[in-house]
């Protein structure tokens, strides 16, 4: 090897480093915990409001964010409360009654291979039909109230938990089943020790993707029969033309679910802190 | 209470499994004793049916053919004097190093009383954990993860230590380490051990016997005592006696292969 060999090398190495270390820093700045959402949150705010100034977008067609901001006075807020809290005791009531539910059919599902042919297509059916076309033929069997709406919540959540349970529960080291096999456990404890904390990853993942669903599930039976909750609210403001009312429905709508999506992964993070995946470095 | 002779023997024993392709012979006609506090290492290729051998002794199959007898009864349901050491640790990566230690009693009995985690604290200190009792699975090495796995399979002071492939997921070094480690420890408390492995210097330097396998369907096809002298260490593996064992052993294997 030459002397010019080495020092352009050695050259091509030092520029190797620079980049190497602008990247590391740009990197951690992005790193930097919500420092890049909220960045693009706020371009995206921007964007849009310029885009509804500039191009003089009608509001009924894209009210800019400075209106939706003003959608929010239509109502006082004792009333927006009511709203909020009907949709929330519906999709909390229907996300409960489906974790409850759920539980023991996945512990019967992975237990038997014969119940799980048995039952599995019928869960594929109920979860292959739109909840939104069930809505009105359910409101009509079970009458107003809550008792329908928190079925509809039910029937758009339980899917995703007893198949991720499902799943879990079978996700065991077998070495673990051999281990309590030849102990002679009790199968409950198989169950209880083994089995279930092993799911906990699946049923949070599962948790988190049913907790909005649960929130669309409230929205979709206020949609069909309601005199409260946010969905309602929504509608009746379309219907009335108050299109930057909507909005400000729908945003309630969205912090709402990020709200709850949050709760979940601060619960798991909280109680569960070994079954969160191992942090990328 | 009298004692058969010996620990564990099979007689005539085939294992047969069903598969999607058709009938797999596993295991065909393994004839073996081995005494009590005897450590004797299964050499084989893989896929001889090893693991299956163990498991016929663990009682958590039953064989197809011929019979599998521990202290002289047949073996029909896993038994309380078997502890198991399998391939991989796998701990309860929620639980820390201690109630891993504990949790087969636990999952046994559903109650630990502060003896048994007395007991489970002594285990730990006997396989060189001693002040890691509060740490998450996660957080230790693999060598380490395994020294649980044995004080686990330790806790219920078995008579008999099933290891399957115990060290074969570690790098060299620590394996050679863990070997050493888990002689110490036999040669403390002296327990019939029956280690799966496929390691030939792994299985001269461990035992007292070495049951060579052949492909499948498995059987038993060397029964070679090693007259190395214990107390073992590092030393023995520099022995001139131990590569003699080796190079008869790795013979053996290479001309079934070949």
């Amino acid at each position: 090897m030459t002397m010019s060999d080495t020092s352009e090398a050695s050259s091509s190495s030092a520029r190797h480093e620079v980049e190497f270390t602008w990247r590391r820093t740009a990197r951690r700045a992005f790193r930097a915990p919500g420092l890049l959402p909220a960045a693009t949150f706020i371009v995206v705010l921007l964007v849009w409001e310029a885009s509804c100034r500039i191009f003089q977008i009608p509001p009924f067609v894209l009210p800019a964010p400075s209106r939706v901001l003003g959608g929010f006075d239509s109502i006082p807020v004792m009333r927006w409360i009511d709203h909020v809290w009907a949709t929330l005791r519906v999709a909390l009531l229907g996300y409960v009654v489906s974790i409850v539910v759920s539980l023991p059919v996945a512990v019967m599902l992975a237990r038997s291979a014969v119940l799980s042919r048995a039952i599995y297509p019928i869960l594929v059916v109920v979860q292959s039909t739109p909840v939104v076309a069930v809505a009105p033929i359910i409101i009509v069997a079970l009458g107003s109230g809550d008792l329908p709406r928190v079925v509809i919540t039910c029937l758009i959540t339980f899917f995703p938990l007893v198949v991720s349970t499902t799943t879990g529960l079978m996700a065991t080291p077998p070495e673990l089943i051999e281990l309590s096999r030849s102990l002679r456990a009790p199968v409950m404890r198989e169950i209880t020790q083994i089995r279930f904390p092993y799911a906990v990853p699946y049923i949070f993942s599962a948790l988190r993707i049913s907790v909005t669903l649960a929130v669309i599930g409230a929205v979709v039976a206020e949609f069909v029969a309601a005199e409260k909750g946010v969905g309602y609210f929504i509608q009746f403001s379309t219907s009335m033309f108050q299109v930057q009312q909507a909005w400000a429905g729908l945003v309630v709508l969205v912090l709402l679910s990020l709200i709850l999506f949050q709760i979940v992964t601060l619960a798991q993070r909280f109680w569960f802190p070994w079954s969160l995946p191992k942090e990328r470095i | 209470m009298a004692r058969s002779p010996n620990a564990i023997r099979f007689s005539g024993v085939g294992q047969a499994f069903e598969t999607a392709t058709g009938v797999l012979e596993a295991l065909d006609g393994v004839e073996a004793s081995i005494a009590r506090h005897q450590f004797v290492a299964v050499l084989g290729p893989s896929g001889c049916g090893k693991s299956t051998l163990l498991r016929l002794v663990a009682g958590l199959l039953q064989p197809t053919r011929g019979a599998v007898e521990v202290f002289g009864l047949e073996v029909t349901e896993p038994r309380d004097d078997i502890g198991i050491v399998f391939q991989k640790p796998t701990l309860l990566p929620w639980a820390n190093v201690e109630d891993n230690t504990v949790f087969p009693l636990r999952h046994k009995t559903g109650r630990v009383e502060a003896q048994d985690r007395e007991r489970a604290r002594a285990l730990l200190a006997k396989v060189g954990l001693a002040g890691f009792e509060e740490r998450l699975p996660a957080e230790l090495s693999g060598g380490m993860q395994q020294r649980v796995g044995i004080a686990r399979a330790l806790l219920m002071n078995p008579d008999i230590l099933l290891m399957d492939e115990p060290f074969s997921a570690l790098d060299a070094l620590t394996r050679e380490e863990m070997g050493l480690e888990l002689l110490r420890i036999w040669e403390a408390q002296p327990k019939t051990v029956l280690f799966i492995t496929h390691s030939i210097g792994e299985a001269v330097l461990l035992a007292d016997r070495v049951l060579v396998m052949s492909e499948r369907p498995g059987r038993v096809i060397e029964d070679l005592t090693i007259e190395i002298d214990r107390p073992r260490g590092i030393e023995t593996s520099n022995k001139k006696v131990m590569h003699d064992y080796v190079g008869h052993l790795r013979s053996l294997l290479l001309k079934r292969a070949a």
